[in-house]
C-alpha cells in the first residue's frame, strides 16, 4: 500500500518486514532516524529481532559479523565516519563471505567535519568485496534492501544499500512499504551452510598462507563478477511479485542521444527533470541535439556490458560524481572511462560535495560543457 | 508543480509543518514531497522547510528557490532573513503576525495574509505551538489542501489523543479565520 512517510521510516519498516534476527548499530547523522525507528519498533513489541546497542560503529559491525557467523540474518546501518570506523570489519565480513545487509546514509567525510550528503563514504569501500548499490528514490532504496537479502544470502556476499543522506533519509514522500507476507514469497528464511556452532566446532576467517590466500581472493572476485547474472534473474522475479522494476542500470531519454549524463543516487531525479527541459528547449529552437541519462544502480558488481550497450551511440559522456579520488577525478568517471576507453569524449564533473545543493541549472550548465573535451575534473559548485 | 517554503525557528515545528502539508496533499490524492533545509538544528535558529505538490511523482531533489507559497511562522525572521527571496510573481505569503498585511514590505505582486497564530495557539493549545493553526489557515487561504486531509495528517502524525484534539481544533480555527 502506498503510504506517505519519511525515507528512514520506510527503510526501517522494510527491514523489520525482512525479519532479521539481530540488529546492531551506533547512531550517526544522517542514518540516525533509521536505527531509532528500528529500536522503537523493538521497544514497542512490534519486532522479533534482538536490538544490540553498541559502543561504536566498530563494535556494531563486529556484533553483526558475529551474529551472521552463527547463521542469523542481521542488519546494521551507518554513515560517513561511522563507515570509516567499521572499515576493518567491512573487509572481514566480505572475506568471511557473510551475507550482511547494511544501509549507508551517504554523507561527506571529515575533515572539515560536515554532516551533509555526498557519496565519498561509500565509494571508499569500493574495493572491499561488498556489493554496492545506490537508490534514486526511497521506493527504490526499500526495494533494493529486499533484493539485497536475497542476493547476499544466495551468494554469501555482503550488500551495502546506499541512499543520499538527508535528501532521501529525511524526505517525506510516497513509498509502498511491503509486508512480511509478500516479502516471504520472494525471500525465503536464511539457510546458512557453515556456522559457528559449539556442537560442531569450526573456524571462520582463519589464517590463509600464500598457498591458499591468492585463490580465495580470486574466487571472491569471480563471485562478484558472476553476481550480476544472479541479480538480473532475481530482479525479474522481484518484478513478478512486487510489480516494480529494478535494474543494474537504467536509461532515460532519447535512445540515440549524442550527449549522455551518467550518475548515481538521488541526483538522478533532478537530472531527469533538467534533461526534459533541455530537450524541450532544443525542440523549440529546432536544434536536433538529443540527450539521455544513464543511471548506475550497481557500482559493484559493475554492469560493464549494460553500460557499453547504453553508451554505444553517445559522443559526449558527462559523468556526474558526488565523490572524488582526490588528485584524479570522480570515482564513477574513472569506472566509465575504463569501460568505454578513448573512443568517446568523457568528462568528469564533481557536484554536491558536503551537501552543496545540486540544481537543474547546474545540470544544464554541465550539459553545455559536455562537448568541450576537458581532460581534468570539472567542479560545478553553483 | 507547486512549491512551498516554510520559514520558522528551531523548535517551532517548521519541519513537522512541511511533513503535514505533504501528507495532507497525499491524502488529497496528489503526489508530494516534504523536507527540511538540513542544518544543525538548534532551538531558536532560523529554519526552513520545503514542500512540493504535483499530480505525478516528484523527482526534483533540489531545495526550493522560487516558491509559489510562503509560510512564515515568526515575523521576527523578516529582520535578519530575506524570506521573500526568489518568490514567484503573484506568490502568496501567510505570516504569523498580529499586524495587518499592509505593514509588511513585500515584493510587488506578492499577496500577504496575516493571522495572529501565536495568540490563538496560547488560547487553544496552551503553548505557542503555531504550525497547525497556520496549516489550517493555509488550507483555507490557498485551497491547495483540504482541511479534512490536514486533520487526517495530524491524526497520523501524533499519538496522544489530547494533542490530536487540540491540534485539530487549532487547524479548524486557522481555516475559519481566513475563510471569514
Amino acid at each position: 500500500m502506498l503510504k506517505i512517510l519519511e525515507g528512514s521510516r520506510a527503510i526501517a519498516e522494510t527491514i523489520n518486514a525482512c525479519k532479521p534476527g539481530v540488529i546492531s548499530a551506533y547512531p550517526i547523522t544522517p542514518q540516525t532516524h533509521i536505527v531509532e525507528e528500528l529500536a522503537k519498533m523493538k521497544a514497542d513489541g512490534e519486532a522479533g529481532y534482538e536490538y544490540i546497542r553498541a559502543e561504536s560503529e566498530f563494535a556494531a559491525a563486529s556484533i553483526v559479523l558475529g551474529s551472521l557467523a552463527t547463521g542469523i540474518r542481521s542488519y546494521t546501518a551507518t554513515s560517513s565516519q561511522g563507515l570509516l570506523l567499521m572499515t576493518e570489519v567491512i573487509y572481514n565480513i566480505a572475506g568471511m563471505r557473510l551475507p550482511l545487509v547494511m544501509t549507508c546514509a551517504n554523507r561527506a567525510v571529515s575533515a572539515p567535519i560536515n554532516i551533509w550528503n555526498d557519496q565519498q563514504d561509500a565509494v571508499t569501500m569500493r574495493d572491499s568485496g561488498w556489493l554496492l548499490w545506490f537508490g534514486e528514490t526511497n521506493q527504490e532504496v526499500c526495494d533494493l534492501h529486499i533484493l539485497a537479502y536475497k542476493i547476499a544470502e544466495k551468494l554469501q556476499l555482503p550488500v551495502m544499500v546506499n541512499l543520499d543522506g538527508f535528501i532521501l533519509t529525511h524526505v517525506v514522500e510516497p513509498v509502498a512499504v511491503e509486508t512480511t507476507e509478500k516479502i516471504k514469497k520472494f525471500l525465503p528464511a536464511y539457510q546458512p551452510t557453515e556456522i559457528l556452532d559449539v556442537n560442531n566446532p569450526l573456524t571462520l576467517g582463519a589464517f590463509a598462507t600464500p598457498t591458499h590466500y591468492f585463490e580465495i581472493r580470486e574466487e571472491l572476485h569471480d563471485d562478484i563478477v558472476a553476481s550480476k547474472a544472479v541479480m538480473k534473474k532475481e530482479m525479474a522475479d522481484f518484478k513478478k511479485i512486487f510489480s516494480r522494476d529494478l535494474a543494474l542500470v537504467e536509461y532515460y531519454g532519447d535512445k540515440k542521444a549524442e550527449t549522455v549524463l551518467v550518475a548515481m543516487g538521488s541526483v538522478l531525479g533532478t537530472i531527469k527533470d533538467a534533461v526534459d527541459e533541455i530537450q524541450e528547449n532544443n525542440k523549440t529552437k529546432k536544434q536536433k541535439n538529443k540527450i539521455g541519462v544513464l543511471k548506475i544502480v550497481s557500482l559493484r558488481p559493475w554492469p560493464e556490458e549494460e553500460i557499453l550497450t547504453a553508451l554505444k551511440d553517445a559522443k559526449n559522456i558527462a559523468v556526474i560524481d558526488k565523490s572524488i579520488s582526490l588528485g584524479t577525478e570522480g570515482i564513477l568517471a574513472t569506472e566509465i572511462k575504463r569501460t568505454i576507453g578513448d573512443s568517446k569524449n568523457i568528462t568528469s564533473f564533481i557536484v554536491g560535495l558536503g551537501g552543496r545543493d545540486v540544481t537543474k541549472e547546474m545540470i544544464k550548465h554541465i550539459y553545455k560543457l559536455a562537448d568541450k573535451n576537458q581532460e581534468k575534473a570539472v567542479f560545478v559548485s553553483k | 508543480m507547486v512549491e512551498i517554503r516554510i520559514h520558522g525557528r528551531g523548535g517551532q515545528g517548521s519541519v513537522t509543518a512541511a511533513e503535514l502539508v505533504a501528507s495532507a496533499a497525499f491524502y488529497d490524492g496528489q503526489y508530494s514531497q516534504g523536507f527540511p533545509n538540513f542544518g544543525v538544528e538548534r532551538r531558536g535558529a532560523p529554519v526552513t522547510a520545503f514542500v512540493r505538490i504535483d499530480d505525478k511523482f516528484i523527482r526534483l531533489r533540489s531545495q526550493v528557490y522560487e516558491p509559489d507559497y510562503l509560510i512564515i511562522q515568526d515575523p521576527g525572521l523578516l529582520e535578519n532573513v530575506d524570506v521573500f527571496e526568489g518568490v514567484k510573481k503573484e506568490a502568496v505569503a501567510l505570516i504569523n503576525s498580529e499586524k495587518p498585511a499592509s505593514e509588511f514590505k513585500a515584493p510587488k505582486g506578492l499577496k500577504i495574509k496575516t493571522i495572529p497564530a501565536t495568540k490563538l495557539a496560547l488560547k487553544i493549545i496552551g503553548q505557542p505551538i503555531i504550525n497547525t493553526i497556520l496549516l489550517g489557515a493555509f488550507a483555507g487561504l490557498t485551497g491547495l489542501i483540504k482541511l479534512a486531509s490536514v486533520e487526517r495528517a495530524i491524526k497520523e502524525r501524533f499519538g496522544d489523543e489530547e494533542i490530536i484534539r487540540k491540534n485539530i481544533e487549532a487547524a479548524k480555527r486557522g481555516f475559519e479565520l481566513v475563510k471569514k
